[in-house]
């Protein structure tokens, strides 16, 4: 365990306005060493903008920052060969080659990666000498990530590094994730994607309106209730069912047709539902008992679905 | 996919190369992208060397009495510098900021102290070929110039850094299409009336006195007063570039943004 105030990044109390709107509200969080932290949350839950002030990009307007235990602003210098930054979009000149760019960067640092070994890795190495204007989307999204983690840093930032990413790219970057924390690499993410969050994460900290609403390990916040879901035809009776169900149980239809139900989710649980759908001559189909996801929590906590 | 690919180190390992070895690398890279710009180009050695042999071997244009090379060379010579210090500075360090470029490389070891450097050293490099081309082409064309080279060298350096300024005011404040139109706009007026080629003494008095205040118009007049007649540390010149030059860099350091 990394003793509390020593993480890659402290954040205390961090506020940041922007004219009368409120991007930050009070956020606080740890994001231990060598572990992967995601920050999850719906667009404009104030990530970027959090994510940003790490990167000294950004002044709060009142709070505590902390980045590998230096001041992002004010010990700019010493920081920045130390920290790997991705942004959203961007960042990178249209006329510039991909590789040139990646070997400029990777110049600036004492023991760099092997710039054409990393673009091989993220699938790059034919689009080397392609002007960053022709990539697309999802290989300028590879690039960015490669100039990320050119220099060998021991904090990487990641704003939304696999939003836009067909399967393939998106499996390339989650593995190179892996691979920098399985070698000690501290990384901070943010995503509104709760299967990225699940699969990568140490630490999932679940952002709202500038706020942190939850955190924890992936298993932690989804703990280990059930819930039971089924199609059938639309408009059964959820009154009558619910009755014949322990009290504390919930059952809900959404869209038509798509029933969940919410209840501690044991064998005869299964056998009161599929009995109570055989005596009203009701045909299931896709019954199933799953987990809550991340997105559950998300819902249940907010009242929001997660992709808004 | 293809085979395994190739093993990566990602433990951490970092640390930056010194400050000089950085600012090189940033002006090779600058170099290399921007005489690979084709527009650039145009700009930078095709319209000085399009004007300066056009008017210099047909009599299109009256430029007075005297030799018709002595007087288009040192015009051409400020112009180059006009285009590279100010209208190909203001256009590309616009779209920089416009696409986060320069953003992204404050998020490098680099500087910004260092990425400013390195754009100095690679307007400067760019010069020194535009002079090359354009006083090889002038000498073709029976270019006589006398004078001392350290007034010559003196005029050009505080029009560079005038017109850089002036540039990186622009390209930091205003939109990157905004830049565009304007740094291209600025480079036609300064051409026609700032005494490039088209003399000055063609204009009224009043208006005369008052466009031999602009910055190109005083480079040019300088650089023709030593380079043609031969003096040395031009007066009126030197000191309205070097207004220019304190006003161009205190309102750029005052108001330019990086994002």
């Amino acid at each position: 365990m990394t003793p509390p105030g020593d993480g890659a990044v402290e954040l205390g109390s961090l506020v940041k306005r922007y004219g009368t709107a409120t991007a930050v509200d009070g956020l606080s969080l740890s994001a231990a060493r060598g572990a992967v932290t995601a920050l999850l949350g719906p667009n404009g839950a104030g990530k970027t903008t959090t994510i940003e002030i790490c990167e000294g990009f950004r002044r709060a307007d009142a709070g505590t920052v902390r980045v590998l235990g230096l001041d992002p602003v004010a010990d700019a210098r010493a920081l920045k060969p130390r920290v790997g930054v991705m942004p959203q979009s961007g960042g990178v000149p249209g006329t510039a080659r991909a590789g040139e760019f990646l070997r400029l960067v990777a110049s600036f640092h004492s023991a760099p990666l092997d710039p054409g070994a990393l673009l091989a890795r993220l699938g790059l190495t034919e689009h080397a000498r392609t002007p960053f204007r022709r990539l697309s989307g999802g290989q300028r999204q590879r690039l960015s990530l490669a100039v990320a983690v050119v220099g060998r840093p021991e904090l990487v930032f990641l704003d939304e590094p696999t939003t836009g990413l067909d399967p393939q790219a998106r499996h390339a970057t989650w593995e190179l994730v892996e691979g920098l924390r399985a070698a000690g690499v501290s990384v901070v993410l943010t995503t509104h994607n709760m299967e990225e969050a699940e699969r990568l994460a140490d630490r999932v900290v679940i952002v709202d309106h500038g706020a942190v609403v939850a955190e924890g390990a992936p298993a932690e916040l989804t703990g280990a209730e059930r819930q039971l879901r089924f199609r059938a035809r639309p408009g059964l009776g959820l009154e009558e069912l619910l009755s014949a169900l322990p009290a504390g149980s919930a059952a809900k239809e959404s869209p038509a047709g798509h029933y969940l139900i919410e209840a501690d989710v044991r064998p005869e649980l299964l056998a009161t539902v599929t009995a109570w759908c055989a005596s009203h001559d009701v045909m299931t189909e896709d019954l199933r008992i799953e987990r809550r996801t991340l997105e559950d929590v998300f819902l249940e906590l907010t009242g929001r679905e997660l992709r808004s | 996919m293809t085979a395994s690919p190739a093993p990566l180190d990602l433990a951490p390992a970092p640390g930056a190369v010194p400050l000089p070895r950085m600012v090189l690398a940033q002006t090779r890279y600058e170099l290399r992208t921007l005489l690979r710009n084709g527009e650039q180009l145009l700009l930078t050695l095709i319209i000085p060397v399009v004007l300066l042999t056009l008017f210099g071997t047909t009599s299109l244009l009256d430029v007075g009495g005297g030799r018709r090379v002595d007087f288009l060379a040192p015009g051409v010579l400020a112009l180059a510098v006009l285009s590279t210090a100010f209208t190909g500075q203001a256009i590309g360090t616009g779209f920089e900021r416009r696409y986060g470029v320069l953003k992204r490389l404050g998020a490098t070891p680099l500087p910004r102290g260092g990425l400013i450097a390195a754009k100095t050293l690679t307007v400067v490099a760019v010069e020194a070929l535009q002079a090359a081309v354009i006083c090889a082409v002038a000498l073709a064309l029976g270019w006589h110039p006398h004078g001392d080279p350290v007034s010559a060298l003196a005029l050009l350096v505080l029009g560079t850094a005038a017109f850089s300024g002036f540039g990186l005011l622009m390209a930091g404040t205003l939109r990157a299409e905004a830049t565009l139109a304007a740094a291209n706009l600025v480079y036609i007026l300064l051409l026609a009336v700032g005494g490039v080629v088209f003399p000055l003494d063609k204009f009224p008095g009043a208006v005369r006195s008052a466009l031999e205040l602009l910055p190109v118009a005083a480079l040019s007049d300088g650089l023709r007063q030593v380079l043609r007649d031969g003096a040395a540390f031009p007066g009126k010149p030197l000191l309205v570039l070097a207004v220019w030059t304190a006003a161009g860099l205190a309102l750029a350091a005052r108001f330019f943004r990086w994002e």
